[in-house]
């Protein structure tokens, strides 16, 4: 009680330094956890996908693609409960800067395949029934004010012309991680203008998914798909839907990493004020050190103190920066709806703020805590003296 | 001060055996104290005298333990404390030494009350034995009426009487003093010096005090000069 | 005026306290400089890939070569055009070129990128004079042989001299490695087009590449393409080609970059503050004593300005050589325009180098300002009784 007494109206002696020390811990740790968001928001797809479901594509890359003659194989090969299949339509609506994830699906296997993809049964039926229906996730209808019924035209950039979609349906995310930001179409539609246009391009399909009975059966059924296809026309490439994920992450790798040691950065200049802060400090109090010690205080009471106040003021920090966090990370996942559909604060951000926190206020009392003890009493009576 | 007794005083509370130290500066190694050898008895209040440098707040450090030496032995009570590691050491201070400084060394974020309890949250004393102590030393020094106040709000006087009360509410076995007027108005000083006497006379407090000042060292029984490291001097 | 030592001298006395506070600067300029110079690595990888006499030219609203196709027919129509220049052997300086990528591992790791494979013409090479063959020699027209650029060769598995690739039920062999500088090409893998277009079963070209006989009669030939409705094509200058495919990725940066050097700079610069606050708080006794003798309230205030100039020069200056390593590394990731790997190096210029100290001199004022103004108007007796 005495020692903690002490170590706030320590803290509080030069109000100004603290103050500013405190802001400066406060900045830091709120840009570490918009930092470690900004990381988890990139593997959010990964944690997101299922591991009862498998992801076929060609094994060149994915730009290639695999008949649709595929499917009664895939559906017949052992393990494999459910066959669906999506492409990548990439259409702009309206510019380039609308970005959105877009599919040509077979909506009625791919929706029983994603469950988490919520939507009305009256909606879904009438997605069904329009050859020229589409639904589109809660968060991209409310950015451009959809509702259903709408008209929605996409220019399409690997798939040529303007294309008219009805809104049949606006589906909400199972869980708080599903990506409410994409748009679906039928697959179907997607065939049929191509015959009339492009010929040479139907019957092509981007990806499989499969469903499979059993989780465990993975790492087979891929081997064996991927082994039925060996030296066809187009050979396969299958894995996990997780992995599948991962790989796209992978490519930007090199931007996560940096990111990464940025945000450790940021902990290693606001150690270096907050180490700066507390040197200060102790050499000023360094004669009221050694009349503790004259006292007969012993060097782990003075270590005591000096940590106190390091871990005191640190900790002061880190709970603003923690709080202000949530309400920063909500501003930041509005503004950035496009490139992260899922923005949540990770309670693994919420452990590293814990720790960086603890780590700055050790590493920040070391130094002035290892003078203090170590300075003989009588030099240091002699410095106020 | 009166011989008999100054005579009548028993065995030896401190005793200094070829005691030496001496300062490295510069490269150059400087020394302090050569070959000390006295003793102080018990219930004795001692002024150690000298010029500037000639060694007195080092020989006054080495008794309470804050400084250590390169040679000799230094017993207090029974113990020689050269053979302490440190933190026997601070344990020691805790229980057998009272200290008391030129420039008070009060901790300036503390109240009179909580300075004086500094050295009672070392022992194993129960929060109300704690209190009923310092109000007991708060009231020795006449400043009960104070204990709320900060160092801030306190004149020099005042503050060095708080600082004696810390000095003596854990009942340490010798009491240290370095100038302890030396920053005072005579007056303040005056009033200090009486206190230092009472406690010496009536509570048998052994003080040990190092002065330059004449009037300061009146107050003491006992008289002894230092002289570039030597004791010049017999006990007077 | 109160002599220059006497701030440095100052800094040097408190050591401790100046690496701190300069080291935080040092990280924080460092940051700022390596943003800048990555996004001036991107720069210069994009303004050396494309070439201002070119002309690339894909299907309409593509965006890339990657999702682009051109019938044959409309690659023999531009090909007629007069505004392409004609090669020293008397054929058009064109290419018609193929663009598909090819999911690739990296050496010693499973983990894929996706690797651009280009079908080339025997003008493709002409095309572009930044590209140099260093080792081996060019495919055989009608040969299922490959090159590749020298940082497919360092970097991915199959990708050296002697090494084969398996696509479209084929095994390419590598023949040749080819030096792209620091341009897009050099992560590239390249081939006879017309063996990766039946390889691949892709019966249109991606783009035609062609040399403008002149420089400044784009403008006609876009109108006369793009308003012919047999032809659906989008003709741009090479160099607007590849900086619009990676506008994404710069703006990326530039985002990044701002928001990092503003939250930083913001903690730097309290830590700034905070010293010199006590750097003041230290001294008032000498303040007094320097305005007793005669120094004016301004030469306090520039005594004390200049200190924390001097603090931010020190972290400047240290970040920036902490920076400077940065050159040797070079970052590659997937650019999310086009799907392909995309790698780019620091690149470090005297611009950068001026910018960043600016930066953190303006930090060093920004930090010191405050504490200065409170030295110089210290009241000299109160001072003087301070201390």
């Amino acid at each position: 009680m005495f020692l903690l007494k002490l170590l706030v109206r320590n803290a509080f002696r030069h109000r100004l330094r603290t103050l500013l020390t405190i802001v400066g811990i406060t900045i830091a740790i709120l840009a570490f956890g918009l930092l470690r968001t900004v990381v988890s928001a990139w593997y959010a797809g990964v944690e997101a996908s299922s591991a009862s479901r498998l992801v076929t594509r060609n094994a060149i890359s994915l730009i290639f693609s695999l008949p649709i003659s595929y499917q009664e194989r895939l559906r017949r090969m052992p393990g494999v409960r459910q066959v669906s299949y999506a492409n990548w339509f990439g259409g702009v609506y309206v510019t380039e800067k609308n970005f959105f994830p877009n599919f040509a699906i077979e909506p009625r296997s791919y929706l029983a395949l994603y469950p988490e993809f919520v939507l009305d049964p009256r909606e879904k039926e009438d997605f069904f029934h329009d050859r020229k229906g589409a639904v589109a996730g809660r968060k991209l209808a409310a950015r451009f004010g959809w509702k259903v019924g709408d008209s929605i035209p996409l220019r399409g950039t690997i798939y040529p012309g303007s294309w008219q979609f009805v809104l049949r349906g606006i589906y909400r995310g199972a869980e708080k991680s599903t990506d409410e930001n994409q748009f679906f179409f039928q697959w179907e539609f997607l065939n049929e203008t191509l015959l009339k246009t492009l010929p040479r391009r139907t019957n092509q399909v981007g990806v499989y998914i499969l469903g499979l009975a059993n989780p465990s059966l993975a790492a087979q059924v891929s081997r064996e798909v991927d082994a039925t296809f060996k030296n066809s026309l187009a050979e396969t490439l299958t894995e996990t839907e997780k992995a599948f994920q991962l790989s796209f992450i992978s490519m930007t790798e090199a931007i996560v990493v940096a990111i990464q040691i940025v945000s450790f950065m940021v902990i290693a200049i606001i150690m270096a004020v907050v180490a700066n802060t507390m040197a200060m400090t102790a050499r000023e109090r360094i004669g009221e050190y050694a009349v503790f010690k004259s006292l007969g205080f012993s060097w782990w009471h003075i270590a005591g103190m000096i940590f106190g106040e390091s871990f005191f003021i640190t900790f002061t920090g880190c709970a603003l920066g923690v709080l202000l966090t949530f309400p920063v990370a909500t501003a930041f996942g509005k503004e950035l709806g496009s490139f992260f559909p899922v923005f949540q604060v990770a309670p693994m951000t919420l452990y590293l703020d814990l720790v960086a926190a603890v780590v700055i206020a050790l590493i920040a009392g070391l130094f002035p805590a290892w003078r203090a003890t170590t300075i003989k009493i009588a030099d240091g009576l002699r410095r106020i003296g | 001060m009166t011989d008999a007794e100054a005579l009548s005083t028993p065995s030896p509370i401190v005793r200094l055996r070829n005691v030496s130290k001496s300062y490295r500066r510069g490269g150059q190694i400087v020394p302090v104290l050569e070959e000390i050898s006295f003793d102080i008895a018990e219930g004795e209040f001692l002024a150690l005298m000298g010029p500037s440098g000639s060694g007195k707040s080092t020989l006054l450090n080495l008794i309470a333990g804050i400084d250590s030496v390169d040679n000799g032995a230094i017993m207090v009570g029974g113990v020689d404390i050269t053979t302490l590691s440190e933190s026997e050491l601070a344990a020691w201070r805790g229980l057998n030494v009272g200290f008391i400084f030129q420039f008070y060394n009060l901790i300036p974020v503390l109240t009179a009350f909580e300075n004086v309890e500094l050295p009672l949250l070392l022992t194993r004393l129960s929060r109300k034995e704690r209190r009923e102590h310092v109000a007991l030393a708060l009231r020795i020094v006449g400043l009960d009426d104070r204990m709320d106040h900060r160092p801030g709000q306190l004149s020099g006087g005042q503050q060095q009487r708080v600082a004696i009360a810390r000095a003596v509410v854990s009942d340490p076995t010798i009491l240290v003093a370095d100038e302890p007027t030396g920053d005072l108005d005579r007056k303040a000083a005056e009033e200090i010096l009486h206190l230092m006497d009472r406690l010496n006379r009536e509570s048998g407090k052994t003080i040990i005090m190092v002065t330059h000042d004449p009037r300061a060292a009146e107050k003491a029984r006992t008289i002894r000069h230092l002289e570039k490291g030597f004791l010049n001097d017999v006990p007077s | 005026m109160i002599p220059v030592s006497y701030s440095f001298r100052n800094l040097w006395t408190r050591r401790f306290t100046t690496c701190m506070t300069a080291g935080g600067m040092a990280l924080v300029v460092f940051v700022f400089a390596s943003v800048l110079m990555l996004a001036e690595g991107l720069k210069k990888t994009l303004i050396d890939t494309g070439s201002p006499d070119n002309v690339i030219v894909i299907r309409g609203s593509a965006g890339s070569e990657v999702q682009s196709g051109v019938e044959r027919a409309q690659a023999g129509i531009v090909e007629s055009q007069p505004e392409v220049a004609m090669g020293s052997d008397g054929s058009p300086l064109l290419a018609k070129e193929l663009v598909v990528l090819y999911s690739l591992n990296k050496r010693g790791s499973d983990k894929p990128a996706n690797v651009v494979i280009r079908g080339i013409g025997h003008q493709s090479l002409a095309l572009r004079p930044q590209v140099r063959l260093v080792q081996g020699r060019m495919p055989k027209p009608g040969a299922t042989e490959i090159v590749a650029g020298s940082s497919i060769a360092r970097r991915f598995q199959g990708g050296g001299i002697g090494e084969t690739l398996r696509f479209g039920m084929r095994n390419w062999t590598v023949v040749g490695i080819f030096d792209g500088g620091a341009t897009g090409f050099d992560s590239e893998i390249w081939g006879d087009v017309d063996q990766l277009m039946q390889a691949f079963r892709r019966p249109v070209y991606s783009s035609v590449i062609f040399r403008l006989a002149d420089s400044s009669a784009l403008d006609r030939f876009k109108e006369r393409i793009e308003s012919d409705p047999r032809l659906n094509l989008d003709a741009r200058r090479e160099t607007k080609y590849y900086s619009d495919q990676s506008q994404a990725m710069a703006t990326f940066l530039r985002i990044l970059g701002v928001a990092l050097t503003t939250i930083f700079s913001l903690g730097a610069m309290i830590g700034a503050m905070i010293t010199m606050y006590a750097a003041v708080a230290n001294r008032v006794g000498e303040i007094g004593a320097l305005r007793a003798i005669g120094f004016q309230r301004r030469s306090i205030l520039a005594a004390f300005l200049l200190e924390a100039l001097f603090l931010g020069l020190i972290g400047g200056g240290a970040g920036l050589f902490l920076a400077s390593f940065m050159q040797l590394v070079t970052i590659s990731t997937m650019n999310w325009q086009t799907f392909s790997e995309l790698a780019f190096s620091f690149t470090l210029t005297p611009e950068i180098c001026i910018k960043s100290l600016i930066f953190s001199v303006v930090m060093g004022f920004v930090g010191g300002v405050i504490p200065a103004i409170r030295a110089a108007r210290m009241n000299i007796v109160t001072a003087l009784r301070e201390s």
